[in-house]
């Protein structure tokens, strides 16, 4: 029993991590229809940032929790300005374009920001430090689940409850949805599509930036190839709740960190990718739009 | 008010607009009627930028509009009830009005503007909470030009507001678009392919064919032309 709630919190734990940046996914394609290949460097991008600024601050005599806040601060800003930058120079351009070439330009972009980040810092792994604080109340269960764990398992809730608020009551996230179901009636009330596609863009990035600085901080090591396999990973979560869907992006993610976490734990660690992909296969089978992708009934 | 001079649009590269030229007065209702396909509804989007002129100049009391974007062509004044309703699926009648809202900065306004679109149309009272996809054709086509009406338009640009509607509800939109008219002072800028009915509710009309504009005279001397009679009025 005590193995299978350790198992849980591990699941729930990358599950969280994978949600966070499965919803840049999924905002994206739910606007402008297009993967953002990209997103997962966003999200290494953010990692390789706080751990810079961590440094620095190391050395300025800063300590613990206030390097991960401030760390976490600068690194959402530079995933924010990254975010940006990347739908105004490799995607603008191709909004009238087929479907294709954003998507071509979305690898290129993946591309190049690895290797950027391989040029500029290394192709090694980097140690980042541990800046998730031992809290004493945890220390009866530390065995199940520490302090790191419920660090990331409570940021990610409140990221997501967050984004659910924005989307639901602000201005920007009305224009957001309405953007989502009919772009072109959209600007016809008056929303500026392009800073509303901009606006995702940055929401997307910053939500990816903090399960970067997160991730960093759990797994203590880094380097220029992770954003890789978590984009990997959260793109499939996006399309296991059914992409273009944000609660449905959430459940997939949490579907299948869970479902890596048993695999690995009740079976072999080797075989949890496999499993995950087949969760994948399995629910596409069965549901081709997704656990919770499915269109609202239209009357014509 | 609303002037369109020598408008050209195209799709890649077919020519929808050719050279058309329209006239539109504060305070008139004007129609513009034509058959399926003759670049009626390019037409108003082309004025709401959505499809920019490639070449022609429009001006909305007295400013260029042909090379602004479409939300600050929206804020002038300029807004459009288009084919097809496109109310947002997902979202409610109230939510779908206040999108309509999006411009507004007068909070306190909104609310009565809201009121005065339920006394219009009653049903939409009822149906509030409703998912704007559930509802029926003409409850949509209410909710559309309702929706257009909380941006508070100088100009109101319907694009065939009785497509697919019943016979009654087709007369009561119509009675709506004139009584707003006469009680708001929105001018109207009506698209129509039920030309028999938006002559009888207009001031003058504009015949369109493949792109260009054939025939201008007042509604009255419209519906007696023996032209418009035969092609458009079945006469």
């Amino acid at each position: 029993m005590e193995y299978f709630l350790e198992l849980s919190s591990s699941g729930l734990v990358r599950g969280s991590i994978y949600a966070l940046i499965a919803l840049g996914y999924t905002m994206v394609y739910g606007i402008i229809q297009l993967i953002n290949f990209a997103h997962g460097e966003i999200y290494m991008i953010g990692a390789f940032v706080a751990l810079i600024v961590s440094g620095v601050l190391t050395i300025y005599g800063f300590s613990g929790v206030s390097i991960l806040i401030l760390a976490g601060l600068i690194a959402v800003i530079y995933a924010a300005a990254y975010g940006y930058t990347l739908e105004k120079i490799a995607y603008r351009p191709l909004r009238n374009a087929p479907r294709l070439s954003p998507l071509i330009s979305a690898i290129g972009m993946s591309l190049f920001l690895q290797n950027y980040v391989l040029l500029a810092q290394t192709p090694d792994f980097l140690r980042f430090p541990a800046l998730i604080p031992d809290f004493e109340f945890m220390e009866p269960i530390a065995h199940i689940m520490g302090s790191p764990e419920l660090v990331i398992l409570v940021t990610s809730a409140v990221s997501r409850v967050g984004l659910t608020v924005l989307i639901k009551y602000t201005r920007i996230g009305k224009a957001m949805r309405a953007t989502q179901q009919d772009m072109t009636m959209a600007r016809l009330v008056g929303v500026n599509v392009d800073n509303v596609i901009s606006m995702t863009f940055i929401i997307g990035s910053v939500l990816a930036a903090i399960g970067g600085v997160l991730v960093g901080s759990y797994i203590g090591q880094i380097n220029f190839y992770i954003g890789f396999m978590a984009g990997v990973k959260a793109f499939t979560a996006a399309v296991l709740g059914g992409i273009g869907n944000i609660p449905g992006a959430v459940l997939g993610a949490l579907v299948l960190g869970l479902t890596e976490a048993y695999a690995a734990g009740y079976i072999s660690s080797a075989y949890e990718d496999v499993f995950a992909f087949g969760v994948l296969v399995l629910i596409l089978i069965l549901r081709p739009s997704g656990l919770l992708g499915k269109a609202v009934k239209q009357k014509v | 008010m609303l002037e369109l001079r020598n408008v050209d649009t195209y799709y890649g590269n077919i020519q929808a607009l050719k050279s058309i030229s329209i006239d539109i007065n504060e305070g008139e209702i004007v129609t513009l009627i034509g058959a399926n396909g003759a670049g009626k509804s390019t037409t108003l989007m082309t004025i709401c930028g959505v499809t920019p002129p490639r070449n022609g100049e429009i001006y909305f009391m007295g400013t260029p509009i042909h090379k602004m974007a479409t939300d600050k062509i929206v804020a002038m004044g300029l807004v459009q009830v288009p084919e097809g309703r496109r109310i947002f699926p997902g979202m409610s009648v109230l939510e779908n009005l206040e999108m309509g809202t999006f411009l507004r900065r007068d909070k306190s306004e909104i609310q009565k503007d809201i009121d005065y679109a339920f006394d219009l149309f009653p049903i939409l009272a009822q149906r509030r909470s409703q998912l704007g996809g559930t509802l029926s054709g003409g409850e949509q086509q209410m909710l559309a030009i309702s929706r257009a009406l909380m941006a508070r338009p100088r100009v109101l640009l319907l694009d065939e507001p009785s497509l697919g509607l019943a016979p009654l509800i087709i007369k009561q939109i119509f009675e709506i678009i004139k009584k707003i008219n006469q009680e708001q002072k929105t001018t109207v800028f009506l698209v129509e392919q039920n030309a028999n009915q938006a002559l009888k509710l207009a001031d003058r009309g504009y015949v369109m064919e493949n792109g260009r504009i054939t025939l201008t005279d007042t509604a009255e001397n419209l519906l007696d032309n023996e032209q418009v009679k035969e092609a458009y009025l079945g006469l």
